[in-house]
């Protein structure tokens, strides 16, 4: 039984494009055949973090409109064999995506893959809506930082009541994907910790990637994280959401603040403690 | 900055996290339904201006949301030749 993920946030720049492409990558390594479709029409950049810009025949808007064949604009990795990914249009805008036209698709997907992970554009305007209209699963990516929770509340509100799951009464299974934290900066009271966007939220937790310079590294060259560096404390964040989302029940690690100076040591804990 | 948060009474994790849960209460509450207080206003003024004449850019609208009262205040300039005649 096939299963369609929405990524989405409300806020732009919080990862969700990165983050599509590595539970993508990191289900496609744990056997599950994958594809991500990109929904930012117009801004398309799924295909630029999983290095396949120079490969963009067909896009999705030309697979809705039946200028191609769902097969023809279909890119499979180079790396991983069950991994694909349906690009976004870059010369059309968001008008060009018809409920009916992303349901035809989605139902074809369906018969060809394990899951079907729909990256949303940001905002809460047609590309977005449409890219949850037909998902079972959320993942609702946040920073911990106030304007990026109060978007994914909104998020998660409109998942409750604008997904086709929502409307027929049925439950949408939402996660929550902490990204860009800092436990040394959370632990010092400067950043909210993960219990408290937990909390506001009420969304089970998904995964915590702590903010790394081998996530950016990894899209400098085009190959989601949990390829290019699997070592990395991102790529094994991404690994062990990957494994939840496939029903495991892998423990949350606290994630460990990077090495401190005395300076912040001094004063960090003093900070924390009031 | 450490230092600073060492003088700081409250970590700005916990004021970021206090704020949030009461603008969250609000949008929660208020989703899917007209703005309130932009409901309210519309109509004490409608209702105004049918008794005196109210020159629109005399009208200072607030809303002061808080976590257990949330106060709506309306300040309406009325011209001293519009309540003498009455």
């Amino acid at each position: 039984m096939s299963k369609v993920m929405v990524v989405t946030s409300g806020k732009g720049g919080v990862g969700k494009t990165t983050s599509s492409a590595s539970l993508g990558a990191a289900l496609a390594q744990r056997g599950q055949s994958v594809v991500l479709v990109d929904f930012d029409v117009g801004l398309r950049n799924l295909d630029l973090i999983m290095g396949a810009e120079r490969r963009v025949v067909f896009d999705l808007v030309n697979v809705i409109q039946g200028d191609a064949k769902l097969p023809q604009a279909l890119i499979r990795d180079k790396r991983l064999e069950t991994l694909s990914l349906l690009p976004a249009s870059q010369t059309r805008d968001k008008d060009a995506l018809t409920e009916e036209g992303v349901g035809r698709v989605i139902d074809e997907l369906k018969e060809r893959f394990d899951w079907i992970i729909c990256d949303s554009p940001a905002g809460i305007e047609k590309g977005a809506t449409l890219a949850m209209r037909y998902a079972d699963v959320a993942v609702v990516v946040t920073n911990p930082e106030v304007s990026s929770v109060r978007d994914s509340d909104r998020i998660i509100g409109m998942l409750d009541s604008k997904t086709r799951r929502a409307e027929s009464g049925e439950r949408i299974d939402k996660h929550l994907l902490l990204t860009r934290y800092d436990p040394a900066r959370a632990a010092r009271g400067e950043m909210m910790k993960v219990e408290d966007v937990l909390e506001i939220l009420a969304v089970p937790l998904l995964g915590i990637v702590v903010e790394s310079p081998d996530v950016l590294t990894a899209s400098n060259m085009g190959a989601p994280v949990t390829l290019h560096n699997p070592a990395s404390p991102a790529a094994q964040a991404y690994v062990d959401a990957a494994r939840r989302l496939l029903g495991e029940d892998v423990p949350f690690a606290q994630p460990a603040a990077r090495q401190q100076g005395l300076f912040s040591r001094l004063f960090g804990k003093k900070a924390a403690a009031a | 900055m450490s230092l600073f948060n060492f003088f700081q009474k409250r970590p700005s994790a916990a004021i970021a996290r206090d704020r949030l849960q009461i603008l969250l209460a609000h949008e929660r509450a208020l989703s899917g339904r007209p703005d309130l207080a932009a409901v309210l206003q519309k109509e004490i003024l409608a209702v105004i201006a049918r008794h005196i004449p109210i020159d629109q850019d005399k009208v200072v609208v607030k809303l002061d949301r808080g976590a257990q009262v949330s106060t709506l205040e309306i300040d309406i300039e009325m011209p001293d030749e519009v309540l003498a005649v009455r």
